[in-house]
């Protein structure tokens, strides 16, 4: 029996620091313990955790999305206007932009290109078609996403819901579908996926485009909830869904990720910058703290490697 | 001849005569000594922070620093509110500006050594912190350099900008570093190999512990003369830095998986990278324009230089 | 194509030739299995991805396993054939690689190889399976490799323990340097025919030591370890795996040749360039690497003479002791016959090797040997007594069970 091995605690340190966070929040503000206050609370989190899917299936092949801020923001505001006045316009224009993010999958790898540098480049292609598009803000939010946004299910707040949804989807695909395997072997031992007969290049370009496809929904999601856009609504998306895969268990490298977790730390980091506000800490500190709290638990993860480590040394 | 198109940095020259002359053919020579001093002066910039950014790009994939920006946001803030104004506290403000580089540099070596952080994450994480101190520091009120600096930071000597002739004996001190130096050989065999590098008795942690230590260093100066330039430090002063950073190594042919760096290079990018801003004003072209251009040249650069996946 | 037994082949192989880089792995081998199809490959490590569970990664071998219920399915399957090879196992399919210990993970490996989906498996490749195997592990796979072999099945069994082959082949091919030079019933093995038909070990583990003082360095290395050069700079790293440990590939002949120098050469942080091309050619000269010119890119010499340049990176600095991995691994012969001479003269000079090989010839040649196995040394050889014939007793003598 592996009672708390190093995959359990994994899990458990988001789950736990979650459930802590929220706790505190509670006692601070006793308000927020109602079906509207989880709502406020959480309701930020949904793109969020979409956008954490998003980087959790990039960095599943060890690569890096530093355009996940711009590229959420630049999806807003294609859903603002486009998807709002022309829908199928705008759907084209998305579906234009998950085929050019499974382009650059394939590209990167074929070309043997350094993902950082390429989506930071790209980071500045979504930044200045963002602008373009919409110089100040403004735009509207389409029906139909609103009405989804703002749903009141009964009993449990949309957020939650959609929380839920989102993690029992993303952690069907990947870590439950026999695809999903294919695509985590990827990042874990490319040599070997790819002798037993398995295209990198698809595999790839797979991941990718769900990716792009989840930003998307990203996107779509703030709008829905924002009700306008404009060019810099999700820049710190970036750092965001990058430290809520890290948060959730996920790895840098190794094909290691948890979806479920990813939501988790999406939730998390989502419920922090709320609980750092009613703790009145000031603005100024509440940016840097997003950063400490990705070292925190960086350092935190380090601990748990070398205690894997010495499991297995066993 | 063939030797001079061999060198790497011959592109990105060429492509900025090229630019320079388009611009010019457009505004009709008006004010090309203007236009001149204006790219040396936005060159300088980019290319204090680019050296830095080259020698970490260098030192092979994966390393990068993220966190120019916030140094230098912080590095100006700190020394202008120091100095307050006044003209015998300039050494203070010289001084402070690099102790904060120096200390940047040791944060973010710390996490990527200690708590084993990928560079891009540590740098990305520290820029956070960074940026807060700098924001909390700053009060919201903006302080003004003290004159003999503000006078110093923009006048010219000779006809070329006082912050270029600090930038070119930076750039000169780089290339005996990189070229002539040990220090140089060591970067750069860490960054073909690792490993190989390590065995063959190269000290890869001093190493690259001074690397990060210098790029931070540079960036703090860098924030430090563009806020006497600017008189005063902005919030968002480094944001556009971090590309430009990049840009100007990648373009200036600095191989981006490591182990060759280019000095000369870096300020041919550079005059390139401003020259093609500076185009698309003087052809009206929005911000919008301007950051897409930007992006789309540096991918289609590193797609360029790129090799195929070995099978 | 059919064997002298008449039955139908499963796989022929005429004048194979294999090169890894500058190591030439095969030249000219013909080889015939029968009978069969499909094949199954077990190799060192590696191939296994260490993120996924026991099952996701039979998955990736088997495409077939995959729709609705495909988990449970692969699950059955591994287990089955875990069973089958390794009778209580005790491998949870369930657990992830990276938890596994090496033994376990070789025990993965080596059922997967033999699981079967859609298509049957005929030849399974086992390259030393019995590795990081215990005792009781390897008989019971041994085992299985009968009964497999009995209902059909071929395997090609890659070991250098003796028993191995005796016990569980009926034919055995001996190679040296890349090709087959003794193919007979398994049964006609014996250490001292394979010596007679060998002459030197392909694949025999040896380490050996020339040294006319008593070291008094420590050191440690292994496979995928990281070695750091001490910093009284006593000891210096011949590499033999060159692309690894070895070559800065973007670099000329002359700054892959002085980069351990370099502190020896540089004043005030500044490389003196003149003296580190006096040494380098120097070097070039004595060590005769076949160049015109010292600034031409690393890549552009053989890997002979790439070799060359790195046992002059070692031999140019001041250490008393050079360690050298099995540096004349893929050089042809010309070059270690210079470089042989060479060691020799270095040697007499009074510097200490100490020489990782597995080449019967360079072990050979050495004042002291100690013959490794499985991680122990299991003899020390000195003087006189280092030859052929001792090194390979000792590399195959059977463990005491």
């Amino acid at each position: 029996m592996r009672l708390l091995s190093a995959d359990t605690l994994r899990l458990l340190v988001p789950a736990l620091s979650l459930a802590v966070l929220l706790a505190a929040v509670f006692w601070l503000q006793p308000r927020t313990m109602s079906y509207t206050g989880l709502n406020l609370l959480f309701n930020l989190a949904v793109p969020i955790a979409l956008a954490t899917i998003a980087q959790m299936l990039i960095m599943m092949v060890n690569d890096l999305d530093l355009s996940m801020g711009t590229f959420v923001s630049f999806v807003a505001c294609v859903t603002a206007t486009f998807l709002n006045t022309d829908p199928l316009i705008g759907v084209l224009i998305l579906a234009g932009c998950i085929a050019l993010y499974a382009a650059l999958g394939v590209v990167i790898y074929l070309r043997n290109l350094p993902s950082i540098v390429v989506t930071l480049g790209m980071s500045f292609v979504w930044g200045g078609l963002a602008v373009l598009m919409l110089p100040s803000p403004g735009g509207a939010s389409p029906e139909w996403i609103r009405w989804l946004m703002t749903s009141k299910p009964p009993l449990v707040p949309m957020a939650i819901v959609a929380s839920v949804v989102i993690a029992i989807v993303a952690h069907w695909l990947v870590m439950r579908s026999a695809f999903g395997v294919v695509l985590r072997g990827v990042g874990g031992n490319q040599r070997s996926v790819e002798r037993a007969g398995w295209s990198i290049v698809r595999a790839r370009a797979a991941a990718y485009a769900l990716a792009g496809f989840f930003a998307v929904l990203a996107g779509m999601a703030l709008v829905g909830l924002t009700t306008s856009a404009d060019a810099n609504i999700a820049l710190r998306y970036t750092l965001l869904s990058t430290a809520g895969v890290i948060l959730g268990g996920g790895e840098f490298v190794g094909g290691r990720v948890s979806p479920v977790g990813a939501v988790i730390g999406a939730l998390t980091l989502t419920l922090a910058a709320s609980f750092l506000s009613f703790l009145r800490i000031p603005p100024d500190w509440q940016i840097g703290a997003q950063g400490a709290i990705l070292i925190l638990v960086l350092a935190l993860r380090l601990v748990l490697n070398r205690r894997e480590a010495a499991e297995s040394a066993k | 001849m063939t030797a001079i198109f061999s060198k790497p940095w011959i592109w990105s020259f060429l492509a900025t005569i090229a630019v320079f002359i388009a611009t010019i053919g457009f505004t009709a020579g008006a004010s090309t000594l203007g236009l001149a001093q204006a790219a040396l002066t936005f060159a300088a910039f980019s290319i204090i922070v680019g050296l830095g950014q080259m020698f970490v790009i260098t030192l092979g994939p994966g390393n990068v620093d993220l966190s120019i920006p916030a140094t230098m946001t912080l590095s100006g803030t700190v020394a202008l509110k120091l100095m307050d104004t006044n003209n015998d506290l300039i050494l203070v403000g010289i001084l402070s500006a690099l102790a904060i580089g120096v200390v940047v540099g040791i944060l973010n070596y710390g996490l990527i050594k200690l708590l084993r952080i990928p560079p891009i994450i540590a740098t990305l994480s520290s820029s956070f912190i960074i940026q807060s101190t700098a924001i909390w520091y700053n009060r919201g009120i903006r302080i003004k350099p003290p004159d003999v600096l503000a006078n110093f930071a923009t006048a010219s000597t000779f006809g070329i900008p006082n912050v270029a002739i600090i930038a070119l004996a930076i750039s000169a001190i780089a290339w005996v570093l990189l070229e002539k130096g040990i220090y140089g050989r060591w970067v750069s065999a860490i960054g073909q190999n690792l490993r190989a590098a390590r065995l063959a008795g190269v000290p890869v942690d001093g190493v690259r512990f001074t690397t990060y230590v210098l790029c931070a260093t540079l960036a703090a100066l860098c924030g430090f003369l563009l806020s006497c330039f600017s008189g005063g430090a902005a919030l968002n002063m480094g944001a556009e830095y971090l590309l430009i950073s990049i840009a100007v190594v990648v373009i200036g042919g600095t191989a981006v998986a490591g182990g060759f760096a280019n000095v000369p290079g870096t300020w041919g990018a550079s005059l390139f990278m401003f020259l093609v801003v500076s185009m698309l004003n003087t052809y009206q072209a929005s911000a919008g324009v301007r950051m897409l251009l930007t992006g789309v040249i540096i991918i289609a650069v590193i797609l360029a230089a790129s090799r195929k996946q070995s099978a | 194509m059919t064997t002298q037994a008449g039955i139908a082949d499963v796989i022929a192989v005429d004048g194979a030739e294999k090169s890894f880089g500058a190591v030439r792995a095969l030249q000219g081998v013909t080889f015939r299995v029968s009978p069969g199809e499909c094949v199954g490959l077990v190799g060192h490590n590696l191939s296994l991805c260490p993120n996924l569970t026991i099952t996701e990664n039979t998955r990736i071998t088997h495409r077939a396993l995959r729709g609705f219920g495909w988990r449970r399915r692969g699950e059955a399957l591994i287990r089955a054939k875990l069973d089958e090879i390794f009778p209580a196992h005790g491998i949870d399919p369930g657990r992830t690689i990276a938890s596994l210990t090496i033994a376990q993970r070789q025990m993965v490996e080596i059922a997967t190889a033999f699981s079967e989906t859609d298509e049957p498996v005929k030849l399974v490749i086992l390259d030393e399976p019995t590795s990081s195997l215990d005792a009781s592990l390897a008989s019971q796979l041994l085992a299985f490799v009968r009964k497999f072999v009995a209902a059909g099945g071929a395997v090609v069994l890659i070991s250098h323990i003796l028993g191995e082959i005796l016990s569980t082949a009926d034919r055995g091919a001996a190679t040296k340097d890349g090709q087959v030079v003794a193919e007979r019933p398994a049964t006609e093995f014996s250490t001292d025919s394979l010596v007679a038909a060998m002459g030197s070990v392909g694949r025999a583990r040896g380490a050996s030591r020339s040294a006319r003082d008593r070291p008094s360095v420590a050191w440690f290395m292994g496979e995928g370890a990281d070695w750091v050069r001490p910093r009284d700079n006593k000891v210096a790293l011949v590499a033999g795996d060159r692309n690894v440990d070895g070559t800065m590939p973007l670099w000329s002949i002359l700054k892959n040749m002085t980069i351990t120098l370099l502190p020896d050469l540089t004043r005030l942080g500044l490389v003196r360039e003149k003296d580190e091309t006096g040494i380098a050619q120097g070097w070039r000269d004595r060590i005769e690497v076949r160049t015109q010119n010292m600034d031409n890119p690393i890549l552009s010499l053989s890997g002979g003479n790439q070799q060359k340049v790195l046992f002059a990176r070692a031999l140019a600095t001041r250490s008393p002791v050079v360690l050298m991995d099995d540096p004349m691994r893929g050089v042809d012969i010309g070059t270690k016959q210079e470089v042989y001479a060479m060691l020799r003269a270095e040697a007499d000079k009074g510097r200490t090797f100490v020489w990782y090989s597995t080449e019967m010839d360079e072990v050979c040649q050495c004042d002291r040997v100690y013959v490794f196995r499985e991680g122990w040394i299991v003899a020390e050889l000195k003087g006189a007594d280092v030859n052929e014939e001792n090194v390979l007793a000792a590399s195959f003598a059977e463990q005491a069970a």
